[in-house]
């Protein structure tokens, strides 16, 4: 029975991809990159543009602006009145929608592959043409904030998950949520957004991704046509945000709401994301988080909480390398009824330490990697899904060469590798420690 | 993300397929029929088998039954437990997942064809024979008290409890599948074992599947996989009768974002009318941005993240309803205004051009609905619980077609009754009074 809260945590085999034959990738002379995956099973076509530019980008006191910005970019530009981008992609019979991130901000469309131009050509529009009035960024915010309400102040584990995410940063924008902090939020205008964008939004930030019935040729000379065209931006600020100084001291809080029904206790540690030419040590955390909490039934965690000592009614292990920056790595435990939040966090302490004492399970290391190779398999189903993978490596920092040797170095990592990241990570100055409590019930 | 809308939007019951798409009637010996995509370019293949009647075939008193019953399904099987079963399928990096629902028990099924018979072979043990031992038993019931829990803090699940429950009174459309805390707690081992044989017999079974298997491959499969589930299980479910009248429920749960979910009794998807009833749903609040409801409540006036509404078309029971959240001191303009919208939809339908760019936009996605193997294996096994014949995908888009303003407008009076619109509002909206 898969458990309501696993969708807390990030599914860690997330289909790796390696080298394909089908993918393959050019570069426009303004700077802008194109990668295509071509599948034949269908006559669909999915177009991504992903821009280098995200919430973490932002300038301070303006959180939020780069999700503003995405909802703007469906209102209009000079040759498109607002919604007309949305309503010709619908009279075409596709659906299109966008995603903001913390290191990207992608746009996308799914039509039938000889529509393919038609989408590229309003996305090179919108790329340097926007134009928005001041009463479509007012309406557009109350839309923001009202996206906020829903997503995060009616859910007390959102709220949660905020104030962690706050703590666990002592200086890099990570900590800053996407949609923005309310107060900076209704405070966003115009003048912010279009700053941002001229900024951000250039030939040479983006790249886009075409999955589906197309070849690299086409998909090149669509590209040179209505890309090529558009000006570079010459003053693209370099990307390095500000750094974290050595976490010196463990955070721990506490926060209760009214609306909390379960109780739960989460435990994230600053760890090393993948880099460029150096993805070892993320490897080998990748395949930590699935031995220590991967699988509820096998995995360390699930095995000695929920079944042995039946403390947890759930429990986890996250973590995702893919990151611009430093990333985290996670512990959940979901304590069974009548357990104590104190007793849940010391059942997760001692089970850790004897996972890290103990000779790791050859079997289930086994088991972890004939996964993440059927997940490659399964992963070649979905055009999304591949598109998204190749967008959000390339906008965090991985080149296609990063991404073809992922599954190598993945299946290269060894016991004193896992062992030894795990050392490094389990250091609780660099962790936050969160209770979520029932108003009332507060321990 | 720009939008974000609830699975409520998902509920749409035209079933899909696409133009392209080559689907195979297959017959086993042991008397199964499957709809096949054959697909040998990626070595997997999905297997999606629905049983008819899910959860609504639970007992009295026993609510909750068959949803636990199907949680533990991979809970173990003859002398392996639960992480003997895990293991094995994890070892095998099969996917199974086990789901029920109102209408149906689902099992979605990805196999790798290297070791194909090995996971079918596991499968059939958790089908045919669970364990449901009494230490899963506990340990699964914990984790449905523990989802109960927190659904009863969620104001979008208080507000569709409480629309189902006054729509549907006793019927098991009227509560939750999973149960509540007294239902759960009072289900026994035999309660899931007479669960199972309701549930999960012959006599129900469509199966779909997409991928990297040939037709002889996959009858001999469905033999071994079902031939030894019972041939009959239990009758289905009664008719359920609407019950709700017009009015406005306000559930006062403090929380700074008000949701509501609106409407009334639906229509049956084999009506004749179906067709001119989705179309003028997809218009009205089903199409996402370009809808309706999207374009009043939250273009125009910014007062939501997210309005939709959709036709909810159950075997024994039909809705035609929407939800929306907005900030307590808007929801009352979010009323007025959909009630406006409710009223100009029933009084005037379509406009010409309306009609006309939805139907483009339907006909136009269907073909691309196939997004792989797993999504076609859905789609096939829709089709047949359905009730619709394999060549449905060549006239599908005709039918779209066929529609004229006049039968949209003949369903739009039908259909769209603002003297039955009833709000079930959870939250402390300013100026929005309780009728009750």
């Amino acid at each position: 029975m898969k458990h309501i809260f696993a969708a807390l945590i990030l599914s860690v085999i997330a289909a790796p991809l390696s080298a394909q034959d089908n993918v393959k990738s050019f570069t426009l002379a303004n700077g802008m990159e194109g990668v295509v995956i071509e599948d034949h099973r269908s006559p669909v076509v999915v177009n991504m543009v992903w821009y280098r530019a995200g919430a973490a980008d932002e300038p301070r006191g303006k959180s939020g602006i780069a999700h503003m910005l995405e909802h703007l970019l469906f209102k209009g530009t000079e040759n498109l009145a607002p919604g007309e981008f949305s309503k010709t992609v619908a009279a075409n019979g596709g659906s299109d929608n966008a995603f903001t991130a913390k290191d990207y901000t992608a746009y996308f469309q799914r039509v039938a592959a000889d529509r393919l131009e038609l989408m590229m050509k309003m996305e090179a529009d919108r790329m340097r043409n926007l134009r928005i009035s001041e009463e479509d960024v007012l309406t557009e915010r109350d839309v923001v904030l009202e996206e906020r309400n829903q997503r995060t102040d009616s859910d007390p584990s959102a709220l949660f998950g905020e104030q962690r995410t706050a703590a666990q940063y002592l200086n890099h924008p990570y900590g800053i949520p996407i949609i923005g902090w309310r107060h900076e939020a209704e405070k966003l205008s115009r003048a912010d957004a279009l700053a941002f964008y001229e900024t951000y939004y250039s030939p040479n930030n983006a790249i886009l991704v075409v999955a589906g019935d197309v070849t690299t040729a086409d998909v090149q000379a669509l590209a040179e046509k209505h890309f090529g065209p558009l000006e570079p931006s010459l003053d693209l600020p370099v990307r390095a945000r500000v750094s974290e100084p050595p976490h010196l001291a463990e955070r721990r809080l506490k926060f209760s709401d009214e609306r909390v029904a379960q109780p739960y206790i989460i435990r994230s540690y600053l760890a090393p994301e993948r880099n460029a030419g150096e993805q070892s040590e993320a490897a080998a955390l990748t395949i930590l988080a699935e031995l220590l909490g991967g699988s509820s039934q096998t995995s360390f965690l699930g095995k000695r909480l929920q079944f042995d000592e039946q403390i947890a009614v759930y429990s986890s292990a996250f973590y995702s390398g893919q990151s611009l920056d430093a990333t985290t790595f996670g512990l959940v435990v979901v304590p069974a009824a009548n357990v104590s939040l104190q007793d849940a966090e010391d059942a997760l302490d001692r089970v850790v330490a004897e996972f890290l004492e103990q000779p790791i399970n050859q079997e289930q290391m086994g088991r972890i990697k004939q996964q993440i190779k059927a997940s490659e398999i399964y992963g070649r189903d979905s055009l999304r899904g591949l598109a998204n993978s190749y967008g959000s490596a390339l906008t965090q920092g991985l080149t296609l060469k990063d991404v073809a040797a992922w599954p190598e170095v993945l299946a290269a990592v060894t016991e004193e590798d896992i062992k030894a990241a795990a050392a490094k990570v389990f250091d609780r100055r660099q962790a936050v420690t969160g209770w979520l409590m029932r108003k009332g019930e507060e321990q | 993300m720009r939008i974000f809308l609830t699975a409520l939007s998902t509920l749409i019951l035209i079933p899909l397929s696409a133009l392209a798409i080559d689907i195979q009637e297959v017959k086993s010996k042991g008397g199964f029929t499957a709809w096949l995509v054959e697909e040998h370019s990626i070595p997997f293949v999905s297997i999606d088998i629905s049983f008819k009647g899910g959860a609504s075939l639970d007992l009295p008193g026993k609510r909750g039954a068959t949803n636990l019953m199907v949680g533990l399904l991979e809970e173990g099987t003859g002398d392996m437990d639960a992480r003997d079963f895990a293991a094995a399928a994890e070892g095998l990096a099969a996917s199974f997942g086990f789901d029920a629902y109102n209408d149906s028990v689902s099992i979605s099924a990805k196999m790798l064809t290297e070791n194909r018979d090995q996971a079918v072979a596991l499968l059939r043990r958790a089908l045919i024979e669970p364990r449901f031992d009494q230490v899963s038993i506990d340990r699964v019931k914990s984790q449905v008290q523990s989802i109960i829990l927190s659904d009863s803090k969620n104001p979008e699940d208080i507000a569709s409890r409480a629309f189902s429950a006054a729509a549907f009174g006793d019927h098991p459309y009227g509560s939750g599948l999973n149960g509540t805390e007294e239902s759960v707690e009072g289900l026994n081992r035999d309660d899931l074992i007479a669960a199972h044989h309701n549930a999960m017999a012959q006599d129900r079974i469509f199966i779909g599947a997409s991928g990297d298997i040939t037709p002889d491959e996959l009858a001999a499969l469905l033999d071994d996989l079902l031939g030894d589930l019972p041939a009959v299980g239990a009758p289905m479910p009664k008719q359920a009768e609407y019950q709700l009248t017009n009015g406005v429920t306000v559930i006062p749960y403090e929380t700074p974002q008000s949701v509501a979910v609106f409407g009334h009794q639906g229509i049956e998807r084999h009506d004749d009318d179906f067709f001119a009833a989705f179309i003028l749903n997809h218009v009205f609040g089903g199409a996402g941005f370009e809808s309706r409801l999207m374009s009043e409540v939250r273009e125009k006036r910014g007062l939501t993240y997210g309005i939709g509404s959709s036709l909810y078309s159950l075997d024994h029971g039909q809705l035609f309803i929407g939800q929306v959240a907005s900030s307590n001191d808007r929801m009352a303009e979010v009323i007025t205004v959909v009630t406006d919208e409710w009223t100009r939809m029933a009084e005037s339908g379509l406009t010409a051009e309306e009609l006309s760019a939805a139907k483009t936009f339907l006909t136009g996605a269907y073909p691309l609905r196939f997004d792989g193997n797993s999504r076609i294996a859905g789609i096939l096994t829709g089709m047949q619980s359905t009730g619709l014949d394999i060549a449905y995908p060549d006239t599908r888009n005709d039918k779209v077609n066929a529609v004229t303003l006049a039968d949209i407008a003949r369903i739009a009076k039908r259909l769209m009754r603002p003297e039955d619109l009833r709000y079930v509002v959870v939250g402390q909206p300013d100026d929005v009074e309780n009728t009750d």
